[in-house]
């Protein structure tokens, strides 16, 4: 295959940025879209130019670290799938593929194709966590029987990986899917009763504080998502945030 | 408290609440306004009590006025602050693969319908004010008779083909922006389970009767004058 | 020469972790605020240990070279995590889980350290369910178990296909409450450069930090490196792309001995390679094993013809297929431990019975076929359809296999392009987990005094092979309920040291020689990227220090690294500044370290000779009797660790043994027929 790429160059966070046009032959149908990257880095290496920086770790669609925003999409074309995982049989010979950066005032740019998604974190330090302290001595793990149902659906929220997909591609930037499943694990589970209105409280109020916009509700974020997570949590996180405050 | 309110749920929340009192405004106004289609004389007697009953005109209007306005405003704040939260925009973005355009542009279609609502409080309010307060004709009749102005005045209205289309235009973006907003209004208010179905299902049909309804209306006394 | 002294307490298995917990210098809560721990790492080991140890009163900073603590390669494991909970009232108990790991781990590991983890093993559960970690549970709202390969309990927790994930995320919550109140500093882009002596003992470390280039200097009164294994010294892994040996190389050239560096797990069920352009290997768990079969074609002119595309697996009649692990392990079937079922699919891809694609023909099948029909057929049963409706059977079946395997099978489908559901998977080994590591003593601190490693990154608990869902079960072991007590013994001498000042010559010195290091890097004049050393130190190693060693390769592995680390020095390019974000540059560091501990693992292997859990020497198998052709061990002459002390050089690398006692489990060739 034979691809032309428009990829994002920025040299740093205050650096303007534009859109660099690379020609790149002999992919493979059969490589993933990084390594595709791969390929190209290796190519701008040897002209003697600076390779693309972009995040990458695990390249098995669960930690979370890829990001780009492909052809429009972010984690590309496909659905269920990070950018890792994504192949390059998902584009034809020829093609004209966009490649740039998560965009959200809240993920500045730190070069080229990486963003600091450390917003997430720090809304996970103000409550995204069960305050139990390690003894060796918590009740048995079968004492408090969880019903499938709730079990199942705790799980399936947190199954988000964090790579905030679901900001890129909100057009209000909004990170709400990714705090109502972080608030939806614990809202479904008996252990975080005790902390569930404060938790969901504070949480809110620091996704406020970090500048991510409003959920206007247009589904982008379920359908992006690569870990599909649902906007049942979104729902169930206004009403929790309801709960505690009223 | 302050924190709530200055939420981003809340917020949302607000706005959700604004829209289904507004949605249950649009059905008791088409309610009313069908009227006209079947009897003259119903009409004329449901817009003069709408018109001249005190609860209605005092408690209720202001309260709707409230909704309207407060939806508007509301709807401006946060389409700023989204706008605020997305500085730079992508070279090449492809929402329609993953939302609908009602969803993305309900910005544009709530200008459309706030235009539409100066071209109607000019032809129908600020007129009813004039007589009822200013002049302080508070009969409800046509000058010189015995009879309703209401119904007359209604179809008088419509006899421009422009301010027909005017009309069916902005019906038909209002239909646009119910059909995102009725079911996004669920879903802001943390309504979302396994009913979600019936509500999505409902909002579809609301979004397509409702502004139908109004363009019958109008397309009506245009053609029955 | 220095004696290792692995420190195991006196008494009987049993009591042994209790009496000793019970003896152990502890720092009472008021001198624990005076006292900074630096933890490196934050997979399961370092973020269990950075939360506890913050718990406990300690002053945490640690470290990520990943943007988020969240997101270090733990995350990855599939599986499950084992735990002698007895749940199922399938027998299991602590000393089971005991005597299955040590038996695992082909008797090189050390007894106390294993009864150890699995005493805290149930305890592990117990915190991770109180975190909120969602844990699979059955229809009456308790904990549900699989059961993993080289045991015959089910004693395995599991979140789905994601239990790494989610036992990640909790151990990462808990350290969101203590950053929240400030006990954690965390450093996120941050990598460990080198680790600061004084007076003989770890006061910290030189970090770079990855956004801006930065050299920092960060001191402590104890260093903590939870920098996860090794595997990407074979640049095909199943590892993330990041992962390296860095923070533990640099430990060991500072004074840590590093043990067993050869002992490197080939996992039998990935996703087999496609191409020259790959740049990272996929596993499907484990657990697949527990309903998928493995077969090749018995007849070689079929397998043949499967490479070549002309037939698919589906056109081979069931019984020209060979089960070949039911075959030669009927006790344990398609459940053996991962080393015997990856030599058993080289053995078949070597005589010519491979199905890849690839010119080597590297694939054998996994096949779920006649789980599907069971599951149907039982299902059926449940809900009182009819059992012989084929077409109802297999999709009853398939809804089952779906629930329980989901996210791979579609992760599957994503690499390869076939859906499993309808024709096998295809899959071979691939190195996944290294067992050696920086040598630990029962506090598990390494030779330098203050200076500990857990998790994978040591070498103490799986011996010469680690059974499944064994790893996730060990860094939280470690990090939760084993270091952050034996710390405390060396820490209560420190109470009155006070900060240690990073103003000193110590410090200035390593952080010089990082510098120069990284100026060297930028202005080399190579014409060669990164990868392309990594990529040809990964062939060596794969080819001559793989799944099967013998003495000629591994002599010629050991020269030949040493002839590529030379020309790496020479002739690698590093594009870009020292003061920006620079990924070839930290690529750079990690591949040099690579192409030094590769010739240490040869030597290794070399030294070595015995065929014992992963390291297969071609020169000990058993000749004959009923085990003819299996891997042959050495307890006489082989009984030992090896820790290698560091003295320039790998190859002037001096080896210490450390005497491998079994008092409780007696040394027995590991059947699994």
């Amino acid at each position: 295959m034979k691809l032309t790429l428009k990829i994002w160059r920025q040299s740093g966070a205050n650096d303007k940025g534009a859109l660099v046009d690379y020609q790149l032959d002999g992919v493979s149908p059969d490589m993933s879209f990084l390594e595709m990257m791969d390929m190209l880095n290796e190519q701008i290496i040897n002209e003697g130019g600076e390779p693309v920086a972009f995040d990458h770790d695990c390249r098995e669609g669960i930690c979370g670290m890829c990001s780009m925003y492909i052809n429009g999409e972010a984690h590309g074309p496909d659905r269920g799938v990070t950018t890792c995982q994504l192949h390059m049989r998902m584009f034809k010979d020829g093609e004209t593929i966009y490649i740039e950066p998560f965009r959200a005032a809240s993920f500045p740019v730190i070069k080229d194709l990486v963003v600091d998604r450390s917003a997430f974190d720090r809304i996970q330090h103000a409550g995204g966590y069960i305050s139990v302290n390690t003894s060796g001595n918590t009740q048995d793990a079968n004492a408090t029987p969880i019903s499938k149902i709730d079990a199942d659906k705790a799980m399936d929220a947190a199954t988000c990986i964090g790579c905030g997909a679901c900001v890129a591609t909100c057009k209000n930037s909004s990170a709400m899917l990714f705090v109502g499943a972080k608030v939806s694990q614990y809202a479904l589970l008996p252990q975080g009763q005790v902390e569930a209105a404060d938790r969901v409280l504070n949480m809110v109020k620091q996704m406020d504080e970090e500048g991510f916009g409003n959920c206007t509700n247009t589904g982008a974020c379920e359908v992006e998502c690569p870990k599909g997570i649902s906007l049942e949590n979104i729902a169930r996180m206004n009403r929790e945030f309801l709960k505690a405050s009223i | 408290m302050s924190g709530f309110i200055s939420s981003s749920i809340a917020r949302k929340v607000a706005m959700a609440l604004s829209a289904l009192f507004l949605i249950f405004f649009l059905i008791i106004h088409l309610s009313v306004n069908l009227t006209s289609v079947f009897s003259e004389s119903l009409f004329n007697e449901l817009s003069h009590f709408m018109g001249t009953n005190p609860l209605v005109q005092f408690a209720l209007q202001p309260v709707l006025i409230f909704g309207v306005v407060f939806h508007f405003v509301m709807g401006f704040v946060l389409e700023l602050k989204n706008k605020k939260a997305s500085t730079v925009k992508y070279a090449k973005n492809n929402g329609a693969a993953n939302s609908s355009w009602s969803s993305r542009n309900m910005i544009y279609s709530g200008l459309v319908i706030l235009a539409f609502i100066v071209l109607h409080f000019i032809d129908f309010w600020f007129p009813e004010l004039n007589v009822k307060y200013i002049q302080g004709d508070m009969s409800g009749l046509l000058e010189g008779t015995q009879d309703f102005r209401y119904f007359e005045e209604l179809q008088h209205k419509f006899v421009p083909v422009w301010r027909v289309i005017a009309y069916v235009v902005a019906f038909a973006l209002l239909g646009v922006h119910l059909a995102h907003g009725f079911q996004s209004a669920f879903q802001s208010m943390g309504f979302n389970n396994k009913y979600t179905k019936t509500v999505k299902s409902l909002g579809n049909i609301y979004s397509i009767v409702i502004p139908l309804g109004f363009i019958i209306v109008a397309v009506f006394h245009h053609l029955n004058h | 020469m220095t004696t290792l002294n692995s420190k195991i307490p006196k008494g009987p298995i049993k009591d042994k972790w209790t009496t000793y917990k019970d003896k152990i210098d502890l720092v009472n809560p008021a001198n624990k605020r005076n006292i900074d721990v630096i933890v490196v790492g934050t997979g399961l080991a370092g973020g269990s240990a950075s939360a506890t140890l913050a718990e406990l009163g300690y002053n945490v900073k640690a470290f990520a070279y990943q943007d988020s603590p969240r997101r270090a390669h733990s995350i990855a494991a599939q599986g499950g995590i084992n735990a002698a909970k007895n749940y199922q009232g399938d027998g299991d108990s602590t000393y089971r889980l005991f005597y299955d790991t040590v038996k695992g781990g082909d008797y090189r590991s050390r007894e106390a350290n294993v009864h150890r983890l699995a005493e805290v093993s149930a305890n592990i559960i117990d915190q991770c369910v109180a975190q909120g970690v969602p844990f699979a549970r059955d229809y009456g709202g308790l904990l549900d178990n699989r059961s993993f390969g080289g045991v015959l309990v089910s004693r395995t927790f599991y979140a789905k296909g994601q239990t790494g994930q989610q036992l990640l995320l909790g151990a990462y919550s808990a350290m969101n409450r203590q950053i929240g109140r400030g006990k954690i500093q965390m450093y996120n882009r941050h990598e460990m450069m080198d680790v600061v002596i004084v007076d003989g003992k770890a006061r910290g470390i030189i970090a770079r930090n990855l956004v801006t280039g930065e050299i920092e200097r960060h001191s402590a009164h104890a260093v903590v490196i939870a920098s996860g294994g090794y595997g990407n010294v074979f640049f095909l892994s199943t590892n993330a792309m990041g992962s390296n040996v860095s923070a533990g190389w640099k430990i060991h050239k500072k004074g840590a001995f590093f043990a067993n560096p050869c002992y490197t797990q080939i996992h039998p069920t990935c996703v087999p390679v496609h191409g020259e352009n790959q740049s990272k290997l996929t596993l499907m768990s484990e657990s697949l094993r527990n309903d998928g079969r493995i077969w090749v074609p018995a007849i070689k002119e079929d397998a043949e013809a499967i490479r070549a595309g002309k037939k698919k697996a589906n056109d081979i009649a069931e019984e020209d297929r060979d089960y070949y692990l039911e075959r030669r392990y009927p006790a344990f079937g398609n459940l053996v431990p991962r080393d015997v079922a990856s030599r058993a699919a080289k053995e078949r891809a070597d005589a010519g019975y491979g199905v890849g694609h690839n010119e080597t023909g590297e694939a054998v099948f996994l096949d779920f076929a006649a789980a599907i029909q069971r599951y149907g057929k039982e299902q059926a049963k449940i809900k009182n359809l009819d059992e012989k409706d084929a077409v109802l059977v297999t999709r009853l079946g398939k809804d089952v296999v779906e629930a329980k395997y989901g996210n791979l099978f579609q992760m599957y489908e994503k690499i390869v392009d076939e859906n499993p559901y309808e024709t096998p998977m295809m899959i071979y080994p691939a190195v996944h987990y290294t067992m050696g590591g920086v040598w630990v003593d029962y506090n598990l601190m390494t030779t330098i005094p203050g200076c500990y490693c857990i998790g994978e990154a040591n070498f103490s608990e799986h011996g010469a092979n680690r059974l499944g869902a064994s790893a996730l079960m060990q860094g939280l072991a470690d990090g939760y309920f084993v270091l952050p007590y034996t710390i405390g013994d060396y820490l209560s001498d420190d109470i009155r040291t006070g900060k240690i000042p990073t103003d000193t010559p110590e410090f200035e010195q390593a952080e010089k020689e990082v510098k120069e290091k990284i100026d060297f890097f930028i202005n080399n004049n190579g014409s060669k990227s990164v990868d392309h050393f990594h990529k040809r130190l990964g062939k060596i190693m794969w080819n001559k220090v793989g799944m099967s060693r013998n003495e000629k390769g591994l002599k010629e592995a050991i020269a030949e690294i040493k002839a590529l680390r030379e020309e790496f020095w020479k002739e690698v390019t590093v594009p870009g500044a020292a003061d920006t974000y620079n990924e070839q540059l930290a690529k750079a560091g990690r591949v040099a370290d690579f192409l030094e501990l590769g010739e240490l693992f040869a030597k290794d292997a070399l030294e070595r000779n015995e065929s014992c859990g992963g390291h297969f020497r071609e020169e000990s198998v058993e000749e004959d009797g009923p085990q003819k052709g299996e891997a042959k061990r050495d307890d006489e002459n082989f009984a030992f660790v090896s820790a290698w002390e560091y003295k320039g050089e790998p190859s002037d690398a001096v080896l210490h043994k450390e005497e491998l006692e079994f008092n409780d489990i007696e040394l027995k060739q590991r059947s699994y027929k």
